[in-house]
Formats: C-alpha cells, structure tokens, sequence
C-alpha cells in the first residue's frame, strides 16, 4: 500500500473529525455501560412492580364477583409476569426435549391455569392492601418487596423477582414469606406429568380443565 | 404458682439441651428447598389420614357455620387464641434472648388484654405492637439445634423433628399452665377452635393445597420447610434461587 499524495489531515474544525470523535464517545459509553440501550434501574424495577400492584389493589377492592375478579388478575399476570419464562422453568428438564408446538400451547394452557390459581389466592385478600416497601438488585436480577396487610392477620411479606431478560421487564416469581411461587409450580408441574407417564399434551388438556 | 412454673421449666432444660447439642452436630444448614424425609413413605400415609380428617370433619364444619366462622366471629375467635399465645411467645422470646421482643409481645398482650376486652379485638395492632410469635422450636433453632428430618404429625399437620419436639415443651412451659383448671380448658380448647375459623376463612388455600393438587403432600412439605426457614430467618442466598433464564 502507498500513502496517498494528499496527506489525511483534519483540523479541529473538520467535521470528519468530529464525527469520529463523537463515533469513539459513544463507542466508549457501550464498553462501560455493557448495553447501548438503557439499562434496566432498580427503581424502574419498583416502579414496574407499584404498578402491577396498585391494579391488583383495584381488583381487590372492586367487589367483583370471581369470575370477573380472576379476568382481572389474569389481564395483570399477562401484561407484568413472564408467563412464558414461568412456564418453562415449570416444565423443567421436559422443556429441552418437547417440541415448538407442544411448548406453546402447552405454554398458553399454563398462562390461564396460573392465573386462575393465584387469582383465586389473591382474591383472598379482599378488604386488605398491598404496598410496595423497597428494591434491591441482586445478581442477575431485581427484587421488590412488599407488604400485605390483611384484615385481622398479621402483614406479611411478598417479594416480587424482576427481570427485563426476555428484552421486556417481567416479573418471574413471587415469594410470599419465604415460599417460592416457581419452586411450587415445578414441583407441582412435576406431579401432574409424570401422573401424565411424561405426556405434555396430556398435561397441557389437564392444565386447560384446573 | 409462679414457681411451679420455673419448676417445671428447669426440669426440662438439661435434657433438652442435651438433645440439642447432639442435633446441632447433625445438621448442616438447609438450602432454600432442601428437603430430608426418610420417613416418607409412613409420612404419606399420615397425610392421606388428614386429608380424609380435612375433607370429612374440618371442611363441612367450617362450611356449615353458614360463614359465621369466616366473618368478624372467626376474626375474634383468633384473636383471642392469638392472644392467649403470647404469654408462651414471651417466655421463648426471653429463653432466646431476645428481650426487646418479649417487651414489645408483653406490652401488646397488656393492651389486648384490657382495652381489647380479652384480646377480642387488637388495638395493639393498631399501634405498631404487632405479634412476634415464637415458639420453642424457634428457641431450639436460637441454640443451635438443625431442624432434623421432615415430620408429617397427626391432625397437627407438617412439622419436623426440632419443631416436634418443640411443640412437646410448649405444652409444658406454657404460662396459661398457671391458669387455674376450667380455664385452663376454656383456653385450649379455644385454640382447637380457630383451626376450625381458619379453615372457615382460609379455606379456598387449603383446598387448593389440600385436595386440588397433584402431589399435596410434596406441596405442603415444599411451603411448610420454606416459611418455617423463613421464620426463623434462614433466609436463603440470592443465587439459592431459581433462575428460569438459566435452564
């Protein structure tokens, strides 16, 4: 290669050079950020959980009947939980060898039958409030705690664990003094499929009747 | 009276310590969902033993009670059983030498006691005195004793081998012991009812963990171990958690 006969000079008023200088600004951000996108804050961790409790709180407090109330519940677990990321810790080791198609429809049966079920534990707490107390980060992810107070019980804890890995910030389990919403639903997923002998197909149809 | 009481205390204290210094060497701290059930199999059965007591006995009692036990009769019903626990609470509180907390449960059983007209009602609440129970599987824990293995017990429901033992002590260290005898009775026999109001209040849970699950005894072993732990403040490590973006 030969140097070209007009030298590559740029003066401070270069617009090339600026752009290059602006280029490295930025390129040098990525490095120490990790991510050009914005990262995901502990407080935007609590502010995603306030939300989603403040309209459980609403639900709580609206006098629906059931059938409305778990409507509810289920449109709030849509929009705040990583129903698919649940659902697949749920499944376990059978989420590796099951196909797309039972996957996924094995995945909407799970969406509906936990949203019943905890739909049906918070309606429970008619008469009572949740509130938002703190957030923390922990390793690999975010965990906002909370109150419930309820009447004639002492309050008690529930946990929230947020994440933004499936490029949206979900939260994927609940611990409600100590007792792990995921570990409960492996295990019980567990149960239902090998009653199944190991068929997803007959855990999705028993999933869609609970 | 009041001596009869340390009496019978102190009578219990050596060998129990005995037992707890032999336990402790025993156990290693427990994972977050750690379990050890050798005796499942015999554990099982008694389950299944309380289930049909839930099904048959509990449930339609409960249900029967036309949502009487479920409304303010149930509340004030555990409330004054909650009440009549805190002398026991404040004794362990003090064996664990946790004084602040004694204070604090002696203050809220004062106020309930008197303003809340024998602990019907729970103005302590109301003012940040609420309830820290203890029991003395809690002061086992406190000495150093591993939970040993995991215990399903009749009627009582989940346990585990601390715990059990435990609840045996409770039974003798129990203040309301001084009460003289009918009333003695009257408050055991009130605690016996609020299972019974609880299952009335709660009863949509316990179905649902009781009867409406594929394997309700894994359920109730997995919930009964982690808020025990959590109780007592083993708090598991944030990598102890599931991480579903892992697998």
């Amino acid at each position: 290669m030969t140097r070209s006969s007009t030298p590559m000079t740029t003066k401070a008023t270069d617009p090339r050079r600026r752009a290059l200088l602006a280029g490295g600004a930025i390129y040098a951000g990525f490095l120490l950020t990790g991510s050009p996108v914005a990262a995901f804050t502990v407080d935007q961790a609590r502010a995603l959980i306030d939300k989603a409790i403040a309209e459980v709180n609403g639900v709580i407090g609206s006098g629906k009947a059931e059938a409305g109330m778990l409507r509810d519940f289920e449109s709030i677990f849509n929009r705040y939980a990583d129903v698919p990321a649940i659902a697949r810790s749920a499944l376990g080791p059978a989420a590796r060898t099951a196909s797309a198609a039972q996957l996924s429809s094995y995945t909407e049966a799970f969406r509906g039958y936990i949203a019943r079920k905890y739909g049906r534990r918070f309606r429970e707490f008619v008469g009572g409030r949740i509130e938002v107390t703190g957030a923390k980060p922990t390793k690999s992810y975010f965990e906002v705690s909370s109150v419930a107070r309820l009447r004639g019980q002492p309050p008690f804890a529930l946990n929230w664990h947020v994440s933004e890995r499936n490029g949206q910030q979900r939260f994927f389990n609940i611990i409600i003094e100590g007792v792990n919403m995921l570990a409960s639903e492996r295990a019980e997923i567990a149960a239902m499929l090998n009653r199944r002998k190991g068929d997803i197909a007959a855990l999705t149809a028993d999933l869609q009747r609970l | 009276m009041f001596f009869r009481f340390l009496f019978a205390r102190s009578r219990l204290v050596a060998p129990i310590l005995g037992v707890t210094l032999l336990a402790a060497c025993a156990a290693p701290p427990p994972g977050p969902i750690e379990t050890v059930d050798p005796n499942e199999a015999a554990n099982r059965r008694i389950h299944a033993f309380n289930q049909s007591i839930d099904r048959n006995l509990l449930a339609p009692v409960a249900g029967g009670s036309g949502g009487l036990l479920a409304g303010p009769v149930g509340e004030g019903l555990g409330n004054v059983a909650g009440n009549l626990s805190m002398p026991s609470a404040i004794v362990n509180k003090v064996l664990q030498g946790r004084l602040a907390d004694a204070v604090h449960n002696s203050w809220r059983f004062a106020i309930n006691s008197t303003i809340g007209v024998a602990g019907l009602f729970d103005p302590a609440s109301a003012i940040g005195l609420e309830p820290r129970t203890s029991d003395f599987g809690a002061t086992l824990h406190r000495w150093g004793a591993g939970e040993g293995a995991f215990v399903m017990l009749p009627v009582l429901g989940p346990s585990t081998e601390r715990d059990t033992m435990g609840m045996m002590v409770d039974v003798v260290i129990d203040p309301l012991r001084l009460l003289p005898r009918p009333e003695e009775y009257w408050a055991r026999g009130l605690r016996l009812g609020t299972k019974l109001s609880d299952r009335a209040r709660f009863g949509g849970s316990v179905d649902s963990i009781l009867h409406e699950s594929a394997d309700s005894y894994g359920q109730l072993r997995l919930m009964y171990l982690q808020s025990r732990r959590h109780e007592l403040g083993q708090e598991a490590a944030d990598d102890a958690f599931i991480d579903p973006y892992d697998d």
